[in-house]
Order: structure tokens, then sequence, then C-alpha cells
């Protein structure tokens, strides 16, 4: 009835069959092939994934798929554990994950069920990648990643935090003197990218990995933790860029105590990737949407710290390699967006630290 | 958790660490730092490991304490822990045979210079090395730098020891007289590495600096670090903290590094207040948020 999630999950098991025998044994059999079952019920986007491929959803309303996901693992939350997952005998072999966002906990749970002597090793002090330091409390709180993450140490994996590999370790002692073998680097698309416009380097100007990193792994927004953030409260911020991290980093401006939030993006909102639902959030919350519009200068109040956001008009014009239609500037139409603080969305590449150490390692573009 | 096995005071509010972290030790190289957190609400902090030494099971660190992160961790002694220690992060200093060198060390720069400058002397170079302080009080590490260079030559703001005066009037000194220097490594406060970019000029002689800039992760996935080198940004925690002295928009390093201040301030009084309620009369004499600065 439905085809596979991309996580492998078979959500026609879930649904039908398990419902009746109660919903850990649905959690079960979930969990046979999505280890993140609560994460993914929140944070994936599943009209283009899962619920766009629903046959139901030509005629009418796809299952909720993610929805049911969340069902299932809210409740073994609220009632117990499932059963553990069938652990295939021990391989002998040692194979180490870098990295421990959602791409590297998913083939470690899977490695360790194939019975291999499993270690994932992240340079933060916190297990879950963007899962904690990006994605937001009030999307996925950091107690429902706790969760997720709680299942691979009891199935016999081992976490190592404050590991950077290529600093701490390099690639080549992980294979040659620690004995792993393979390495699977799962180390995230997490350099973030800057717009190279004036006044990148102005007080109040953040990529929204350190805007959100503070926020949520370091905690800035309560009073008893010591890392800082920019004080919003009654100040003005413009966020740019059109996805998911900048959802997150617009609405968590508002709930910082921002006067007014703002998104600036440079196509119109048919062609932002984020989420339908976090757009639809933002607007609800009051975020104010700047579409078709393009920042072309931080401004300088004379000390350093930002002011405004000098942006341009943009118009569709015809489509480009990546099938959306490219944006072009519209002649005259400069205007200024007043803003103390702004934050850059539109982009990470992947992180270098493994490759930088780690010269005859071939990588494509 | 990360123990302390060693604690001493240096200087006022400056304090050697050495601190249990095989994995890091054993592949520090000399210009390379860790991220420190000391508690569970704390904020991450870069610090530079004072030594490498591949056979040691600690990384030693000096701290000087001017915010509230680096008092509370000079609060701590042997036998007390650390939460997080994440490292060696940065790229390690250009190590290779220049000929002469200057190595400067501005403050408790000098702890960030010192690996630096024995691995210099090392690898054939005729090392001076130049110390400054605000006083006689804050020169640190002056028998190990005296150990590992061929010439000395300390200053004070002051004059309460050595020679009266900036450590960029004995970079002067040293430039005119003596055989002709051909690097300069200059660690220390912002100022005082711009200073020190400024005399070499005229000489045209290859100068770098180690740079200071607010850091979180120090794996390159914030770009709080970011600094301008010529036209480029460069993130300081994976692309340094080394960079061409001359090429480094140091207005725009200074400028960003205030950007927490008022915060900072705040954090530090209160701490303060918080300490001194708990019936501590230890002074907050050295309260500064500039660390050793002698570029007033
Ligand atoms: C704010 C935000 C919101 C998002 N919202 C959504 C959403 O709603 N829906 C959605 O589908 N996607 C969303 N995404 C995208 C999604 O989070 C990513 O696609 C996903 O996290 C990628 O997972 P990953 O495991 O590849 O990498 P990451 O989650 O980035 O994890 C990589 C981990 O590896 C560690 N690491 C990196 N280098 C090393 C090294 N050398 N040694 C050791 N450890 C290392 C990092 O510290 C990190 O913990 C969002 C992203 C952000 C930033
Ligand atoms: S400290 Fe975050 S990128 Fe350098």
């Amino acid at each position: 009835m439905f085809s596979r999630l991309p996580s492998g999950s078979e959500a026609e098991r879930v649904c039908p069959v398990d419902f009746g025998r109660g919903f850990l044994a649905a959690s079960t059999k979930i969990r046979a092939d999505n280890v993140l079952p609560a994460v993914t019920g929140r944070v994936c986007p599943q009209e283009h994934q899962c619920e766009g491929r629903c046959v139901l959803g030509r005629r009418g309303e796809p299952v909720g798929i993610g929805y049911l996901e969340r069902f299932v693992s809210d409740d073994e939350r609220a009632h117990g554990s499932p059963a553990p997952p069938p652990m295939s005998p021990p391989s002998g072999k040692k194979v180490a994950v870098v990295g421990s966002g959602p791409a590297g906990l998913s083939t470690a749970c899977d490695l360790v069920r194939r019975g291999h002597d499993l270690g994932v090793l992240e340079a933060l002090h916190a297990i879950g990648g963007v899962l904690v330091y990006g994605i937001l409390e009030f999307r996925l709180s950091n107690g429902i990643v706790l969760q997720e993450v709680g299942h691979l140490p009891r199935m016999g994996g081992q976490f190592r935090i404050h590991v950077g590999v290529g600093k701490t370790v390099t690639l080549d002692d992980l294979l040659n003197q620690k004995g792993y073998d393979p390495v699977f680097v799962a180390a995230g698309a997490s350099l973030p990218v800057f717009l190279n416009i004036p006044g990148e380097y102005l007080c109040g100007v953040y990529s929204a990995n350190e805007f959100l990193t503070r926020v949520n792994l370091m905690k800035a927004y309560r009073e008893d933790y010591d890392e800082p953030v920019f004080n919003c409260r009654g100040r003005e911020v413009v966020v740019i860029g059109g996805g998911n991290t900048a959802m997150d980093a617009v609405r968590t401006a508002l709930r910082l105590g921002a006067a007014h939030a703002t998104i600036v993006y440079r196509r119109s909102e048919a062609e932002m990737p984020a989420r339908v639902e976090e757009i639809k959030h933002a607007r609800e919350e009051g975020v104010r949407l700047q579409l078709l519009t393009s920042p072309v200068e931080f401004m300088n109040d004379g000390k350093g710290w930002l002011s405004g956001v000098r942006c341009i008009r943009m118009a569709l014009g015809p489509a480009d390699d990546s099938g959306r239609c490219r944006p072009v500037p519209v002649p005259h139409s400069e205007f200024i967006l007043p803003a103390q603080m702004a934050v850059i969305a539109v982009g990470n590449r992947s992180n270098p630290l493994v490759q930088s150490t780690t010269p005859d390692l071939e990588t494509t573009p | 958790m990360y123990t302390i096995v060693e604690a001493k005071l240096l200087a006022p509010q400056i304090k050697l660490f050495r601190i249990e972290a095989p994995a890091t030790a054993r592949r520090q190289r000399p210009g390379q730092f860790v991220i420190v957190r000391v508690h569970k609400a704390g904020e991450r902090i870069p610090l530079t490991v004072s030594d490498s030494d591949p056979h040691a099971a600690t990384i030693p660190l000096i701290v000087q304490g001017v915010g509230k992160t680096t008092r509370l961790l000079n609060e701590k002694g042997a036998g007390d822990f650390v939460l997080d220690v994440v490292g060696s992060l940065g790229k390690p200093s250009e190590i290779m045979r220049f000929g002469a060198v200057v190595v400067i060390g501005g403050g408790v720069g000098a702890a960030i210079a010192y690996p630096t400058a024995r691995a210099l002397k090392q690898a054939g170079n005729h090392v001076t090395v130049v110390l400054g302080a605000r006083s006689r009080d804050f020169i640190i590490l002056e028998q190990e730098m005296r150990s590992i260079s061929d010439r000395l030559s300390v200053t004070t703001n002051d004059g309460s020891y050595s020679q009266k005066g900036l450590v960029t009037d004995a970079l002067c000194h040293r430039l005119t007289a003596g055989p002709s220097v051909n690097y300069v490594l200059a660690i220390g406060p912002i100022r005082m590495m711009a200073a020190a970019a400024d005399v070499t000029r005229p000489f045209g002689i290859r100068t770098v600096v180690s740079v200071n800039p607010i850091m979180v992760d120090g794996t390159g996935m914030c770009g709080g670090c970011r600094i301008q080198v010529g036209t480029e940004s460069r993130f300081a925690c994976v692309d340094g903290p080394e960079f061409d002295a001359r090429r480094v928009n140091v207005g725009r390093l200074v400028a960003r590094n205030t950007m927490y201040r008022q915060q900072e301030l705040r954090a530090l009084q209160e701490w303060e207040r918080a300490r001194s309620g708990n019936g501590c009369r230890l002074s907050s004499q050295g309260a500064s948020l500039e660390p050793g600065d002698q570029f007033p």
C-alpha cells in the first residue's frame, strides 16, 4: 500500500498490522529499520518523502506517516522501551563512525545490530549533530534526541565525545593503529557559507550555525548559562535564506524577544526549500517575509555594529540548472531594512576537518 | 571529565595547569589549541597548549583570569576537574629553517609562543625572544625562554624589571643591530601584534601573528571566528590561528572581539559578587578584560 520510506521503514507494516497489538509493538516494528522515528516524525520533509509518495495522496490526503512515527515514539517514551531489535552474533570487526548526526546515528545502529564492535566519534561535547546544535527545542527537544540516542549504548555501541577526527586522531591512525576497518565518515555539511557582501564582520551578524549553536547547544537563552548571544529583545532581526535553518533562526529570534523578525529570500515562496509546515508556523508566529529580495550590504552604525541591511528587489528569470527560476536584480529597487542583528542562513558546505589531514582521501566536489 | 594534575600560580591571575588529556597530548603541535568547557553551564573557550610533548599524558595550559570563565578556571587546583577538553585544534605553527627569527611574547602570549620558539630553535634557527609585560610580576616563562633562545630581551612598561618600554622597542633594537632577521612571530594582545607588524614592515620581514577571535566550536562549524585576511574570509579555528600579520584586518578583529564585552563584564561582576557573598576575601585586583595589554 505504501512505498518504502527513504529511511527504509515500511510504513505499511507499522500502521495496519501492529496498532491492534498495542503501540509498543508498533514501535518495535518501526525501529526495525528507522532508528530515529521520534526525530524523523518531527523534522523530515514528509510531504516530499514518504507522504509525497503515498498512493492515497493521489486521491486525497496521504497517511500521516510523520505523525504516526511521532505518536508511536512518544507513546514509547511514556510507557517504556520497545523490545530490543534482534542482534547478530559478534562479527569480530571494529567499525568507527565519524560524526553523531542523524547520518552517523542511523549507520551506527545498523552496524551494531550486525554485531560489529562500534565506536561513534564526535568532535563536540554532545551527541546528535544538527539535532542538538541546530534544530531548536520547540521543534525537537533535546530530551527526545537523548531518548533516541540512548538506544545505541544499550545495544553495545560506544560514543566517544571530544574526538575531532583529523585533529585529535587522524583517519589513518583509526585505520592503521586503532584497528578500525572500515571507518564511515558522517561529518555533516557544517561549514557555513557567507554572502561575501560588505559588512559581514560587523558585530550583530551571525551565521545561522553560530546563532543556533549559542542558543541551542550552549543554552545562551538561559540566565544560568554563561554562553552569551546578542540580546534581541525589542530589536529588529533579519534572517537571510529560505530553508529550515532560516525558519529555525527567525523563530528563535522571535522567542528571544525580537520586536520584528524578517526573512529575506531571493526567490518566491514557492521556491523556498523549507518545509511547508515550517513556513506556515513562522507566519502564524508573526515572522515577516521579504520575498524576491536579496541583501547587498550590512550597514555599520559607525561603531562597528549592524544598523540595517541594504537590500535589492529581485525578479524571477528563466530556470537555472537546479530547475528553479533564477532571481535577477530589479534595477533601482534598493531599500534598507533596519536591523541590529542579522543571521545568514544560505547553506553549508562539507566540513573539511577530515580531508585536511588525510591528503590522499579522494572526495567528490 | 579531565583531571587537573598540577596547578601553579605563575603571576597574579596567571596560572599554569597540567590537565590529563593523553589523546590530545600525543598529537599536540606547537601553535595548536584546545577548547575547554569548565562546567556544564559554562562557555566553550579556546586555550593554547603551552608545550608539546608526544610522550606526555598531560597538556599544559596557561590561563589568565580576565573574564568569568577564566577566573572560574583559575580557582581550580590539582585534583579538580574540567568538564570538556577537545583538541588539538587549529593548524600547527610553521616550523622551518628561516635563518634568524624573533619571537615576541606579550603578556600571557609568552605561553603560546614558547613551544613554537623552542621548535624554531630545534629547527636550527638563531632565535631571539622578546618578552614583555606591564610590570615585573607579569613576566612569565623567562627561564624557559632563556634556555631555548640565543638572545632574550625583557621589557616592562613601568621599568620595574629589565628594560623599560614596549616589546616593539626591543624588536626595533634587534632589527637594527645584529644579524639580519628573516622571520618574526608576534603573539600577545592584538594591538601589540599590529604594532610589531608596523615595525617590521619597512624591513620587509615576514611577520606572523596568532589571532584570538571569539570561538564556539573550534571545528569550522559556526564561522564566529571569521577574520578578514587580505580580501578573504578565513576561520581562525581551522585556517589559523597563525596568519600573515600584514594581511589580517586588525580593526575588524578588535571590533568583533568587543561583541560580548558588556555581557562578559556583567557576568564577571555577578560572579565576583556571588563569590564575595560566600565569604571569600580574595581581592578582585587585575580584573580587566584586556589580557595583559601592554598597549592601552
Ligand atoms: C537549523 C537546522 C534545521 C534543520 N531542519 C531540518 C528539518 O526540519 N528537516 C530536515 O529534514 N532537515 C533539517 N535540517 C537538515 C538536517 O539537520 C541535516 O540534513 C542533517 O542533520 C544531516 O545529518 P548528518 O548526520 O549528515 O550531519 P550533522 O547532523 O551535521 O552531524 C555531523 C556530526 O559530525 C560531527 N563532526 C564533524 N566533523 C567531525 C570530525 N572530523 N570528527 C568528529 N566529529 C565530527 C559534528 O560535530 C556533528 O555532530 C536542518 C538543519 C539545520 C542546521
Ligand atoms: S570557532 Fe566556530 S568556526 Fe571557528
